[in-house]
């Protein structure tokens, strides 16, 4: 296990290096590898070289756009100048540990021993047979389980990373705003491995709805803030926080938005998803997945799984966002359903606001998608038409919370549960033995209260 | 120029010997047709530029002063009379907030004032016709702060136009970075308005010369290194920062951010700054005040006393 986690970390090192570089002579040499890894596929040799030839990352507008921290017209620094010289420090200490050995080998191993990885891609046989016609047909639905992470979602592959980098810049506080609660306490865990002070920024409504997670949260040692609203409000917070303190504390973003480096520092801890499911889906099936579905709140679970595929044009990218009461109800979390291009906590994409360019709250039952932005690569992406996305309603996600629960044993999050619940529309649209892989994001624990408040007939 | 003369001359005998500002909404109405029939030909207002402001200043050896208040709190039509009063007592430039759901930049002070102001359903279109009655009053320029996401709803390039024919002469932007702020700068000089860009402590001396050079009607020191806020103490760093701004550009530079007292701007005003900009100190007095006519009044003696340190 060790070994597939390294080189998963080694190879994007290899590759980022390339891309960074972006020199004529890389690119061909990444040509001619997969050259060599083609002809060793067909011999049957080690799945190293087959690993090489699957990874075939074409150099293309995104790659070369972000090096500006820009996708497309998406993402930027939308900052106070205060800010501007710390992201480039940030940045520069990012990019040097991404080919940092040791720093890589480090993160290996608080992976595999500390998070849990690598996470089981799991074959749903209920739910597969489920949603099979009367003729038996339907697609395999696989789980990437990142519900079986260490604090019980994707949140800290990024957390331990990032935390990881505070300690390497001498930072002796790290801050952090969370929704759900998950990335608080993922950043909570990963302050206390690593003893660096935490400080989480909650919204009062959040705190209330995830009352569990502000337990663990406290428990691990770490502080919270309360910040009257939501998210939203706590984030804003966070950064004026790290504004005021910015030579003393790391802000540690949970998800692929903020100003640059922040979305490509969280999607690049992320993607190691995306990896693993490449692998597993080789190994299982011999073939990459036909469709991955995740959910979208600000993007990081769905971009954590998509970014391997993103050059792949045969996968198909799904993303689901909270549609709460409605589209038309104006309570909802559709972001890129229903917004408009804005600027937002730093970055331009797209953003719920109203004619006056005020920023809307959002809502869900699944309250960590509730945020009225969303990661400005996922904006790009949507823009050139690589992903498409969908919504779903609150009841929709409540039952598909209780259906996985029934079929498979598995207590999905409430925020998963939106990307299970758009099964019911994609199915039937798809051939036979299909390979869907949904991202299970996290688990469900959390939710069963906020369950019954909505099913009270069901606590019988 | 004859036209503009007039006016002028209109404003300054209408000008009463106290600091309390225009009260009688008569007046006012008097104002307004005044300004319909003559005015009608102009579109730019009576008062000079920002950095016309500045280059006169100079000549007289002073330095500006520079409140900054939220539109709309406790309401625009105090926020009207705040800005006269702010005016007649001896403001040189006055900078207006368009309160945001949002404020990055800021801290409780005045993201407590937007908030107030917001639910009062303050909005933009609201405090521009605010600005189109009592802009031609003042003779100080009006500067607006507001973050970017209200001025890409509306286009750049229209919210420039309004904002130009609501007689407002200068724009500060927090939220958009230097690399940024090409489209706001190449829309805002066909509307004659100064784009003021801001430097901070962080800001390394390159990335500062840069900042400098394309910043207009002045350069924007941040003092310390947080967002906006009263504190304790001015940092010794301003003095350098100064000295190196001050090296690299002839253009005017004010220094705001935790400015609130008068030992703060006499300090600042020493150090070589050509403007002091106070911002959280008037908002809280006015918008935390009992009742409008009390939160004036405050207002009024803390722009007495703050301007006083700068004679």
């Amino acid at each position: 296990m060790t070994s597939s986690i390294k080189s998963d970390l080694f190879l994007t090192n290899k590759l980022s290096f390339a891309r960074n570089e972006r020199s004529f002579s890389s690119m061909k040499r990444a040509v001619s590898n997969n050259l060599v890894a083609a002809s060793a596929v067909k011999s049957g040799s080690k799945p190293l070289h087959v690993e090489r030839a699957l990874r075939v990352r074409k150099i293309d507008e995104i790659e070369r756009g972000e090096r500006r921290g820009k996708f497309g017209i998406y993402g930027g620094k939308f900052v106070p100048e205060t800010l501007i010289s710390c992201l480039g420090k940030l940045e520069a200490d990012f990019n040097f540990v991404l080919h940092d050995a040791e720093f890589q080998a480090e993160l290996a191993i608080a992976l595999r021993d500390y998070v849990g990885r690598e996470t089981p891609l799991y074959f749903a046989e209920r739910l597969t047979n489920y949603y099979k016609n009367e003729n038996g047909e339907g697609p395999d639905i696989y789980l990437k389980r990142e519900d079986l992470n260490h604090c019980g979602a994707h949140k800290m592959n990024n957390a331990i990373a990032q935390a990881m980098i505070a300690k390497r810049m001498d930072r002796q506080r790290v801050v952090a705003a969370t929704g759900a609660g998950q990335h608080g306490v993922a950043t909570a865990a990963a302050c206390a491995k690593l003893s660096l002070d935490c400080t989480i920024f909650m919204g009062s409504e959040d705190m209330e709805k995830q009352a569990s997670n502000v337990f663990l949260i406290k428990l691990l040692g770490a502080q919270v803030t309360k910040v009257e609203g939501s998210f939203k409000d706590a984030s804003s917070e966070a950064i004026r926080q790290w504004v005021n303190d910015l030579e003393v504390s790391y802000y540690l973003t949970g998800t692929v938005v903020g100003p640059h480096p922040c979305p490509s520092m969280v999607r690049e801890f992320q993607s190691i998803i995306g990896r693993e499911t490449r692998r597993q889906a080789m190994e299982r099936w011999g073939g990459r997945p036909d469709v991955v579905v995740a959910c979208i709140g600000s993007g990081s679970n769905a971009l954590g799984i998509f970014h391997e595929f993103v050059g792949d044009e045969g996968v198909r990218l799904v993303g689901v966002e909270a549609a709460g009461f409605g589209l038309d109800s104006g309570r909802h979390a559709a972001t890129l359903a229903t917004g408009h291009v804005g600027v937002y906590h730093g970055a331009m994409s797209y953003l719920l606001q109203d004619q006056e360019g005020q920023v809307l709250g959002a809502h869900s039952v699944g309250v960590g998608l509730q945020y009225p932005g969303v990661g400005p690569e996922l904006s790009f992406l949507k823009d050139t038409g690589r992903a498409e996305f969908h919504t779903v309603t609150d009841e929709e996600a409540l039952n598909a919370y209780q259906l996985l629960s029934r079929l498979e044993g598995i207590i999905p999050a409430m925020e998963a549960a939106h990307a299970l619940a758009y099964l019911e529309k994609l199915c039937p649209t798809l051939p036979d033995s299909t390979k869907v892989v949904v991202n299970c994001s996290g688990r469900g624990d959390k939710d069963a209260p906020l369950f019954f408040q909505h099913r009270p007939a069901l606590d019988a | 120029m004859a036209l503009a003369l007039k006016s002028t001359c209109f404003v300054q005998l209408k000008r009463p010997k106290s600091c309390y500002a225009f009260r009688s909404s008569r007046q006012l109405a008097v104002v307004s047709t005044r300004r319909s029939t003559t005015m009608a030909a102009l579109s730019t207002v009576a008062t000079i530029g920002i950095s016309e402001t500045f280059a006169k200043l100079k000549k007289e050896g002073k330095v500006a002063f520079i409140p900054f208040i939220t539109a709309g709190d406790p309401d625009l039509s105090t926020t009207a009379q705040a800005l006269k009063l702010l005016d007649s007592c001896g403001s040189d430039i006055i900078e207006l907030g368009v309160p945001y759901s949002d404020p990055l930049a800021d801290g409780p002070v005045i993201q407590a004032a937007a908030t107030r102001s917001l639910a009062k359903g303050t909005n933009f279109d609201a405090v521009i016709s605010m600005l189109k009655e009592v802009v031609p009053q003042l003779t100080s320029p009006v500067a607006l702060f507001t973050y970017y996401n209200p001025i890409l709803k509306r286009g750049v390039e229209k919210f420039m136009s309004i904002v130009n024919d609501a007689g407002v002469h200068g724009l500060v932007v927090p939220d958009v970075p230097l690399e940024e702020t090409e489209i706001l700068r190449n829309e805002a000089l066909k509307y004659n308005i100064e784009l003021v860009l801001l430097t901070t402590p962080t800001t390394p001396t390159s990335r500062m010369k840069a900042i400098v050079e394309a910043s207009e009607g002045f350069v924007y020191l941040v003092s310390s290194i947080g967002v906006t806020g009263a504190r304790g103490s001015v940092s010794a760093r301003v003095e350098n920062l100064l000295r190196d701004i001050k090296e690299a550009t002839t253009k005017p530079v004010a220094v705001g951010f935790g400015i609130s007292k008068p030992e703060h701007v006499k300090q600042i005003a020493e150090w070589g700054a050509d403007g002091v900009i106070v911002g959280s100190a008037m908002v809280k007095v006015l918008g935390e005040a009992k009742s409008p006519e009390e939160g004036l009044k405050e207002l009024e003696n803390l722009t007495r006393s703050l301007k006083s340190a700068l004679i």
